[in-house]
């Protein structure tokens, strides 16, 4: 009903939760016990001091379907080979493509032959439960967000990959979860395992398309000269809100080496939330590159545990908000033994009134020590409405440890403006080169050229 | 030929003051110094002609070929022709100096002619390897963030590569030779002596003597307290190196 206030429950149901015998044991299993966290667990709000500048009074959740429950409005209306084509500059070792129930897999036969296992979550459960189990559930609890329990408990299917012992996959490995359509909750799950020694690079993407009814929702990086139309009313009552759940599992197993990169280019109507966690293994390294550039709001908890010695992660972020967009990112850099490292460099533009949260969290066990763990959050403000807030925090139990966090929050320094003015550059290709520049440190550890330049690319629109 | 016209210009920072009637023509082919001890103007001179919004003009005229240049922006400044090589220039990280020059130059081609798509990849690479060559600079510089870690040396050749590559008519060299050992302000000076010719004009801020055995002014004259006090030709140079600035300042002190 129009002028309705927002419901603070979701519409889903017990009857809706895809369990029983036609679904593989484990699956089964952890969607019920996701469910049961799933109802134990508050709707988020602003008094839960994780939520407090994120407000989800505008979702209306009352409204969301299930994607892929047989409403055609959730197909994708172009193949998936159109989306993942231009983002492994067409010589992927694999490729994945999930968007409701839908899926489809290709692994290169080479890298099959090496025992790489990549395919989807219920194929995963029927053929490999031996592997599948290490990982599925393992590093990520549903009870720790409302959001991590309802993907646990509705995604209809994830990506699960594999990587044998001392195998190193010498082609990059792709994914993408899609989520089209309006009114509709997309929930998708990926899983990453490497064994001892294993190496990998792997690139992911979260995207959306065109709305229900064909009409057309802003993408930062699928170009687009369709009208930006957030909010269009479904028979003139509901809205075309979307929801993305995302659950990720990474394990990097004993002297292994993981480079993983990972994109949300949702549409604006999306609202985006995620549960990523990683565990990091002795002598082992993760180098996790996070870009943003899309949803209407995003709130995604990222978190790296460094379990043994020499266990060593990298976390660089880029994201851009502009608009009415809100991304939010909790992070956290768990050392849990000594002689750990981690650093973590999140970079964000904000334009328009667009809006970010950072909330960092450095974690030193009692024990580890001779750790190295560092943050840093620096935001570049390209508006007067725009605004970012950045909360480091660091939480030490013992002596020999060497921490430091980093927090700004700027505008574009008038002397570089001034500098590259009386070059004869323009004002505004001025700003677009200096934001260029504020991003490049991070873009620079993107291994693939077309990958970087699609950001690049998302980063340029919002600035025109 | 061009001429820079500086009428009775007066120019406050912070609502201060420091430029106090300044009169000055340059034109295409001349080389003039200004000399003077510090805190008298100088920089304020370089940064009000190129148009720093900190520097508020408040009398006088500039005029480049009878273009009013005061109402410019600085990049309007820039595609007229005038060039400032900084005396402190900005890092911009993130931005290589290839990347950063090939912006700049493709503005310039724009402002030229509004139809212009800019200078082909190979092309410009070419100008560049040709302009670098030129200063005695390692082409790894190409691609390394613009000013960023750079030594005081470093910095200063690449503004002259600037100006090189940007060919403008009027360049201002503000105190281009301090923290330069005398190997770097040689090479400097050797760029710049490369490209000047008599369709440039060029201004020389310095504090001392040192620049001008490199680079030989037409011109003289010493700046104290927000005015031009005494113009000649190189003579005075060798003049305020031996004696310094204090008979100058007696002599108009009196």
């Amino acid at each position: 009903m129009a002028g309705k206030q927002p419901s603070k429950q979701f519409g889903f149901t017990r009857e809706m939760l895809p369990v029983g015998e036609a679904v593989p044991a484990l699956v089964d299993a952890h969607r019920r016990k996701a469910w049961e966290a799933y109802q134990n667990l508050p709707y988020p709000t602003t008094r839960e001091e994780a939520w407090r500048r994120t407000s989800l009074r505008s979702l209306e959740v009352d409204t969301l379907r299930l994607a892929g429950d047989g409403q055609s409005a959730g197909a994708p209306s172009s193949t998936p080979e159109q989306y993942l084509t231009p983002l492994t500059e067409g010589r992927a070792g694999g490729r994945a493509f999930l968007s409701g129930q839908k899926v489809a897999v290709d692994l290169a036969p080479s890298l099959a032959e090496k025992g790489i296992v990549f395919t989807d979550l219920l194929t995963a459960a029927e053929k490999h439960p031996a592997l599948l189990k290490k990982i599925y559930g393992q590093i990520l609890d549903p009870e720790e967000g409302k959001f991590a329990a309802l993907t646990g408990a509705f995604a209809p299917n994830g990506i699960f990959v594999y990587v044998p012992r001392g195998v190193d996959v010498d082609q990059t490995l792709h994914s993408m979860f899609l989520s089209p359509g309006g009114g509709l909750a997309h929930f998708s799950q990926l899983f990453i395992y490497l064994e001892e020694g294993a190496s990998l690079t792997y690139i992911h993407e979260t995207s959306s398309t065109v709305g229900r009814n064909g009409i057309s929702v802003q993408n930062d990086f699928l170009p687009s000269d369709l009208p930006n139309r957030p909010n269009v009313g479904r028979n003139g009552i509901s809205t075309e809100q979307n929801l993305s759940g995302e659950n990720f599992e990474i394990y990097v197993g004993q002297g292994a080496n993981l480079k993983f990169i990972e994109l949300q280019t949702l549409g604006r109507n999306v609202w985006s939330f995620g549960h990523k966690k990683a565990q990091v293994g002795r002598d082992a390294k993760l180098d996790w590159v996070v870009g943003a550039v899309g949803a209407h709001l995003s709130k995604h908890f990222l978190s790296l545990d460094l379990l043994d010695q020499g266990a060593e992660g990298l976390v660089s972020g880029m994201f851009f908000a502009n608009g009415k967009q809100h991304l939010s990112y909790n992070t956290r850099q768990n050392h849990l033994a000594p002689n750990t490292y981690s650093n973590l460099l999140f970079k964000g533009a904000l334009s328009e009134t667009g809006r970010s949260v950072w909330r960092g969290m450095v974690y030193v066990a009692p024990g580890a020590r001779h750790t190295d763990g560092y943050q840093t959050n620096r935001n570049l403000i390209l508006s007067e409405g725009a605004r970012a807030t950045s909360i480091p925090g660091l939480e030490i139990l013992n002596d020999e440890v060497r921490c430091s966090h980093g927090a700004t929050v700027g505008k574009v320094d008038p002397e570089q403006m001034f500098y590259l003015q009386a070059r004869g550059i323009p004002h505004a290709e001025a700003e677009r080169l200096i934001v260029q520049g504020f991003f490049d440190e991070v873009l620079d550890n993107i291994p693939l050229a077309s990958v970087r330049e699609r950001l690049t690319n998302a980063v340029l629109r919002k600035l025109t | 030929m061009s001429e820079l016209v500086i009428k009775n210009l007066f120019v406050s920072v912070e609502g201060v003051e420091i430029l106090k009637g300044i009169d000055l023509t340059i034109k295409s082919g001349e080389v003039h110094a200004i000399m003077g001890p510090n805190g008298t103007g100088k920089s304020t001179l370089s940064y009000a002609l190129m148009g720093h919004p900190s520097y508020e003009v408040t009398g006088g005229e500039v005029y480049l070929d009878e273009k009013n240049v005061l109402e410019m922006d600085a990049d309007a400044r820039s595609h007229l022709g005038l060039f400032l090589a900084f005396q402190y220039p900005v890092a911009v990280p993130g931005v290589s100096v290839a990347n950063f020059l090939r912006t700049a130059l493709n503005a310039h081609r724009k402002a030229q002619n509004p139809e212009d798509k800019g200078i082909s990849i190979p092309d410009f690479r070419k100008l560049l390897r040709e302009r670098m060559q030129l200063l005695e600079m390692d082409p790894s510089f190409a691609g390394r963030y613009l000013n960023d870690g750079f030594s005081g040396g470093e910095k200063k050749r690449v503004e002259i590569l600037q100006m090189a590559t940007l060919d403008p008519k009027f360049a201002i060299l503000d105190e281009t030779d301090s923290g330069l050992d005398i190997d770097a302000l040689q090479i400097v000076a050797d760029g710049v002596n490369a490209i000047q010719g008599s369709e440039r004009g060029i201004l020389i801020i310095t504090h001392y003597q040192r620049i001008l055995n490199y680079i030989k002014p037409h011109y003289v004259h010493v700046m104290l307290d927000g005015r031009i006090v005494e113009s000649s030709g190189p003579e005075l140079a060798l003049r305020l190196e031996e004696e310094g600035y204090e008979w100058i300042r007696n002599k108009h002190d009196a």
